[in-house]
């Protein structure tokens, strides 16, 4: 309950930040701190130098333009949470997030840049295909979610790199989004979360986008079942058939822990993404 | 007692609201943690990480040189000055225990460590977060030994010995005792078996174990604050293991945030923490974080047990035998020898049993040391009976409610013996199970529940009953005691110490009843004993039945010694004095008379004849003359999710008999809190350990305690069937919605999936169990 | 490193380590002891103060990151000798036994009410499923949290 000792800097802007950040190529970079800070108080994170980018107005903004949704980095999840302008997948799973007290302080680009696979955000990010805006000191870079989450714990941010904003279409006509989670039921973490985004003109499914977490090691696209999807009558039938296709795209790294198998977890991906193909659809009409 | 008792109650069965709530809502309760003296050193303990191994050695040269670090010590720097180590005290060798071992457990281990957490070594330091530092650099060489962590494991031959002075891992046994059930069984028209984990859990009081002791080097005592269900057991406990007199220890509890059992036991930390103050001169503080709690605070439960259940062709029951394998942990201490024991005394429940017979293996494991925890071997033994009641019922194709009613001990044969030797105090069974089938309107859901299985889509309903029945309110005895100054403002002395139970609440409205007197003019001490002579504590749903009637036979014994004064001052005699409207007066003749405050300002005068003197006191303590025997019925609703095995209680309903109820306000909460606790393990809770005795539900990231929407509204409701064995009629209900809730929600679930031929699942009803369960049935 | 706040209408500077939580530091430095710690892994809820207006967990908060902030603890949150109506509510409910869990319980369900004051049962379950109570069960809280609703404005 007492975190190691650290050296604390505290960034004013977003140019600060990376000023800070390359004078300290080791120091580990904090925005609202709610990975952070748990881990430190196990003693299971000792970073020595600590960024807190916090207070960084630059990451702080949500808006939308022209069908389109930007979220600064710092942006915390009771933000997102409330905000009609995003997809509602990414509101759904922002307000199943920790708890009320964790979304006041936990940010977005926190979340992601810490790649926890039970995690929710990630899901719901590489479902809606979003964009991963970053600056360091060489420029800015633009990295598709599926690209950004690379391994467990692992993006890919490159040193002296920090998430600026992530941004994605709005669900837009004819189109609903949802997210689906089966919760570890003492952390309440993801052990199996899915995100779908689909498309629904003239009762058939005209565009389906389908990712899972928490049981894989980064949140994992799965295109087989939009493949199977789109072309069909939007029918809970042919909902529940594809989402059984999702076992195609899991991959050899299901995990598993005391409080679910990994054989139990997989089971549970074909159950939720039906779950939330099934709301996406819902609010797709 | 020659008393008028002319007063109508006021204050018994209100529902008053607390008056320990408006510190605790302001923030301005202090419990142990916030206690603070300048010169305070904080401790921090080096635990090991192995569940089994031999310590060679204790390298802590950088941690002692670290700032602020004033001491790092061992075992072998504290173990030979104390008298004791940690408190094991119940006596294992007399019949029908046998084979009974108790080996020590030293404060601080120095040759070998049993399981993980074991305290090696303590860092003294000026403040938590210096000692948290230096634990971090101090390294202890293991030899890793062999582990064993499964209870039927440590059992078998060529395990590895877990204390060596002896060649097995029997901590006791114990039986067995009843009568020759064989037979009975061969011949049964109907039998069932279960074989049913009572897993271990951890008790999870909100507030974790904390001690603080400051030394007063003038007058000798220290003073020790407790995060304690018992003050004075914690002051004995710690003046035995010092080898000091009691008088050399003040202990205080002050609020105490929850204690569930786990809070009744002296540790070896508060051991530690008085001795370094006394030795050091200096005030000692420990505050466990809430990851060292799991591994420094014993845990609950951990049977295995077996029980079978035979009835003849009517379902009467003919016999049950029941088999406990008692998995004890590395060390046992305190009660826990008792706690198997009280599951065989009530392994009939509310049942007319005809034999009965039963035994018990207790086995040392590498794991946490177990200990009572809300229930402590009654839930354990509602459970067996409830399950297989409900097992046989399925079997017969018996409604599980009539197969109840037909057997439960009439109402006309109490107080009644048990077989297995329990004294049942006062009970009406079937009433409460009526009252409760009506309330939840058992045959619609039972209709209900048919149509939906007929259709065979969505979610697999199910409806479980239990009728409990419990043993508490133990003695031998407890402090109740009423003084009444010259202002007629009245003080009660309880040693009855709570922890959230409100003893200050309903301890002044028993008060004021006896007394007629405004609850406003009486206040309630505990928890300090320097204040409070002597006490017992809080613990097994005793404190009303005992300490309160305590405190009412002493307002009663007050009362009546004001009316022999006021007689004496009003020139009356005095059966002609009586206390009607708070006032004493002669009969007949109302304006004779006199206020408890013209009676309070008289007593104690120089002049009163010699039998009116000595004051308006009264301080005797309350010894019952037998253990109570609270009862009741629940019914759950619950749905399971086929697709993910997800149990939703739908709906939760309780009829509980406690007797007389001095607050219902304060009863429904315990009912309600209780409740949450035995659903919390019958659904999600549990300590896992890995073969390697690694604790796995290590902190609240894994160790699932319930929280506000794995609930739905509780509907609380009662009988009254008062207890003959006290003044009050009162039993006890602390524990009671534990003891029947387990049960009553497994029964519930597993109903649901009967029609797959389901027969039993073992707690904690996971999603991904079920799931298997009905999975590998569809 | 120097660090500034206001706590229940106080302004405080202290020089703490950049470590120290800000529980710790309303506990430690500035003496208040109302705000209780149940665990360290940002479950419990116990450590609950409003921040800058929001329901946040101080144990999961460094000080330094509060540096600047408006800090309201559970010894700051009546006006006066006037209890605040989730005070009294808990009060009258019995939404309280040993009271540990209760000054982060009250101050976490303050601010849900105030963000909604129409909520179902439902939704004040899922609200407090940041705080654990072990003593309830969370009957007498939701209880309590319906009527201080009924009290700060909710109902039709």
């Amino acid at each position: 309950m007492y975190p190691p000792k650290f050296d604390y800097l505290r960034a004013d802007s977003a140019a600060n930040a990376l000023e800070l950040l390359a004078a300290n190529p080791d120091a580990k970079v904090m925005a609202g701190g709610h990975s952070l800070i748990p881990a430190m108080n196990l003693r299971l994170a000792d970073p020595g130098t600590i960024i807190d980018i916090g207070r960084v107005a630059d990451f702080k903004f949500l808006s939308a333009n022209d069908g389109y949704v930007g979220i600064g980095s710092g942006t915390t999840h009771a933000e997102v949470a409330a905000s009609s302008d995003v997809p509602s997948a990414l509101s759904e799973a922002a307000g199943l997030i920790g708890d009320p007290q964790v979304r006041n302080r936990g940010t977005v680009g926190g979340n992601i840049a810490h790649a926890d696979p039970a995690s929710d955000l990630p899901t719901v990010l590489v479902a809606l295909d979003a964009t991963i805006s970053t600056v360091s000191g060489s420029g800015t870079r633009m990295i598709k979610a599926g690209d950004f989450f690379v391994d467990l714990f692992e993006t890919a941010l490159n040193d002296g790199e920090l998430v600026a904003e992530i941004s994605m279409n709005q669900d837009g006509a004819n189109t609903g989004s949802a997210y689906a989670k089966l919760s570890n039921p003492a952390s309440r973490y993801a052990m199996v979360g899915a995100a779908a985004r689909v498309t629904v003109e003239g009762g058939v499914f005209t565009a389906v986008s389908v990712a899972v977490g928490g049981l894989t090691p980064k949140a994992q696209a799965a295109p087989s079942v939009g493949a199977a999807l789109v072309g069909q009558a939007a029918t809970a039938d042919n909902i529940a058939a594809a989402a059984a296709a999702v076992q195609n795209d899991l991959g050899d790294d299901v995990m598993g822990d005391i409080h679910a198998s990994a054989d139990y977890r997989r089971q549970m991906a074909t159950v939720f993404v039906k779950r939330a193909l099934t709301k996406a659809t819902e609010r797709a009409g | 007692m020659s008393t008028d008792l002319s007063g109508i109650p006021q204050f018994s069965g209100a529902r008053i609201r607390r008056r320990e709530d408006p510190a605790l809502i302001t923030g301005q309760g202090k419990y142990t943690a916030d206690f603070h003296e300048d010169g305070t050193l904080h401790l921090a303990f080096v635990r090991s990480p192995y569940a089994h191994a031999r310590i060679l050695g204790v390298d802590s040269a950088e941690a002692a040189g670290m700032a602020g670090v004033v001491a790092v010590l061992t075992g072998a720097d504290i173990n030979d000055n104390l008298a004791k180590g940690v408190p094991s005290g119940t006596p294992v060798g007399h019949a029908p225990y046998s084979e009974g071992k108790q080996p020590p457990r030293q404060v601080l281990s120095t040759e070998k460590v049993r399981f993980v957490g074991e305290a090696v070594a303590v860092v003294v330091a000026t403040s938590p977060a210096a000692a948290a530092d230096a634990v971090e650099t101090i390294f202890v060489d293991y030899e890793p030994l062999d582990v064993v962590v499964e209870p039927e494991t440590a059992l078998a031959a060529g395990a590895p010995i877990i204390h060596e002075a002896w060649d097995n891992n029997v901590a006791f046994r114990w039986g067995p005792i009843g009568g020759e059930v064989a037979e009975i069984f061969a011949n049964a028209a109907h039998a069932v078996t279960l074989r049913v984990e009572n897993q271990r859990v951890i008790a999870n009081a909100l507030e974790p174990r904390a001690v603080f002791a400051s030394h007063d080097g003038v007058s000798g005592v220290t003073t020790v604050w407790s995060t304690t269900q018992s003050p004075h057991g914690t002051r004995d406990d710690l003046a035995a293991a010092l080898g000091i007199e009691a008088d050399q220890l003040r202990v205080i509890a002050p609020e105490v945030g929850g204690g569930f059992g786990v809070k009744g036991s002296v540790y070896g930390e508060e051991i530690i923490a008085t001795y370094l103050s006394r030795q050091m001169g200096k005030p000692i503080k420990w505050v466990a974080t809430r990851s060292e709690d799991y591994v420094s605070t014993y845990h609950g439960r951990g049977q295995t047990d077996v029980i079978r259940l035979a009835a003849d062709e009517n379902g009467r029951f003919l016999a049950a035998d029941l088999q406990i394998l008692f998995d004890c942990g590395g060390y046992y201490s305190g009660i826990a020898p008792i706690i198997p024991t009280l599951t065989v005394l009530m392994m009939c429940g509310v049942y007319a049993m005809p034999v009965i017979r039963a035994e018990i293996t207790a086995v040392f494991t590498n794991k946490h040391p177990a200990e009572p925890y809300r229930g402590a071997g009654r839930p354990e033994a509602a459970y067996l009976i409830e399950r297989a009641v409900a097992a046989l019922a399925t079997e017969m194709g018996m409604d599980p409610a009539e197969l109840r009613r037909r057997n439960y001990i009439a109402p006309d044969v109490f107080p009644y013996t048990t077989p297995s030797g329990a004294v049942y105090d006062s009970g009406n069974y079937a009433p409460g199970l009526e009252k409760a089938l009506a309330l939840v309107g058992y045959d619609q859901l039972r209709q209900e529940q048919a149509a939906r299985r007929a259709s065979s889509d969505g979610k697999l309903m199910g409806i479980g009953l239990a009728t409990y029945v419990e043993i508490c309110g133990v003695g031998p005895w407890e402090m109740g005691s009423v003084y009444m100054d010259e202002n007629a403002k009245v003080t009660v002395l309880t040693g009855s110490s709570p922890h959230g139970q409100g003893h200050e609440t309903t301890w002044a409205q028993i008060a004021a009843d006896a007394l007629q007197i405004p609850l406003e003019d009486i206040v309630v001490k505990h928890g300090d004993t320097a204040i409070i002579p002597r006490g017992i504590g809080t613990f097994g749903s005793r404190s009303t039945a005992i300490a309160g009637s305590s405190v009412h036979n002493n307002a009663l014994s007050v009362r009546d010694k004001a009316r022999q004064l006021a007689a004496y001052l009003l020139e009356a005699a005095e059966v002609d004095v009586v206390l009607e409207n708070g006032r004493f007066q002669v009969v007949g003749v109302p304006e004779r008379g006199l206020s408890w405050g013209d009676v309070a300002a008289a007593a104690g005068g120089d002049n009163l004849p010699e039998a009116l003197q000595g004051g308006l006191e009264s301080d005797t303590d309350f010894a019952p003359d037998g253990s109570l025997y609270p009862f009741g019925t629940h019914v759950a609703v619950v749905e399971v999710d086929p697709e993910t095995g997800i149990v939703e209680i739908v709906r939760y309903l309780t009829v509980d008999d406690c007797g007389v109820v001095i607050n219902p306000l304060l009863a429904e909460g315990q009912v309600h809190g209780g409740l949450a606790q035995g659903i919390g393990q019958a659904l999600y809770e549990g300590s896992r350990y890995d073969e390697l005795g690694n604790l796995l539900t290590g902190s609240l990231i894994d160790y699932a305690l319930p929280r506000s929407d794995n609930f739905p509204h509780f509907e609380t409701h009662r009988t009254e069937t008062p207890t003959p064995l006290n003044p009050l009629g009162a039993k006890g209900i602390g524990e009671a919605a534990t003891i029947g809730s387990m049960p009553t929600i497994v029964n519930a679930v597993v109903d649901a999936l009967a029609h797959l031929g389901v027969r039993h699942v073992d707690m904690p009803l996971t999603a991904e169990k079920l799931w298997r369960v009905i999975h590998s049935r569809q | 490193m120097k660090v500034s706040m206001t706590v229940n209408g106080k302004t405080y500077t202290r020089d703490v380590e950049p470590r120290m939580l800000l529980v710790h530091f309303l506990r430690d430095e500035l003496g208040m002891t109302g705000t209780n710690i149940g665990c360290d892994t940002s479950q419990c809820g116990a450590c609950t103060i409003h921040m800058n207006g929001m329901a946040v967990k101080s144990c999961t908060t460094l000080a330094v990151q509060a540096d600047g902030a408006t800090i309201t603890t559970i010894e700051g949150l009546a006006n006066g000798s006037e209890l605040h109506p989730m005070q009294k509510a808990f009060w009258e409910n019995h939404g309280l036994q040993c009271g540990y869990c209760t000054p982060g319980m009250i101050m976490a369900a303050t601010k849900l009410v105030e963000n909604n004051p129409n909520m179902t049962e439902a939704e004040i379950r899922h609200g407090l499923e940041g705080n654990i109570c072990r003593c309830t069960g969370y009957e007498n809280i939701v209880r309590s949290v319906k009527a201080a609703a009924a009290q700060m404005g909710g109902g039709d």
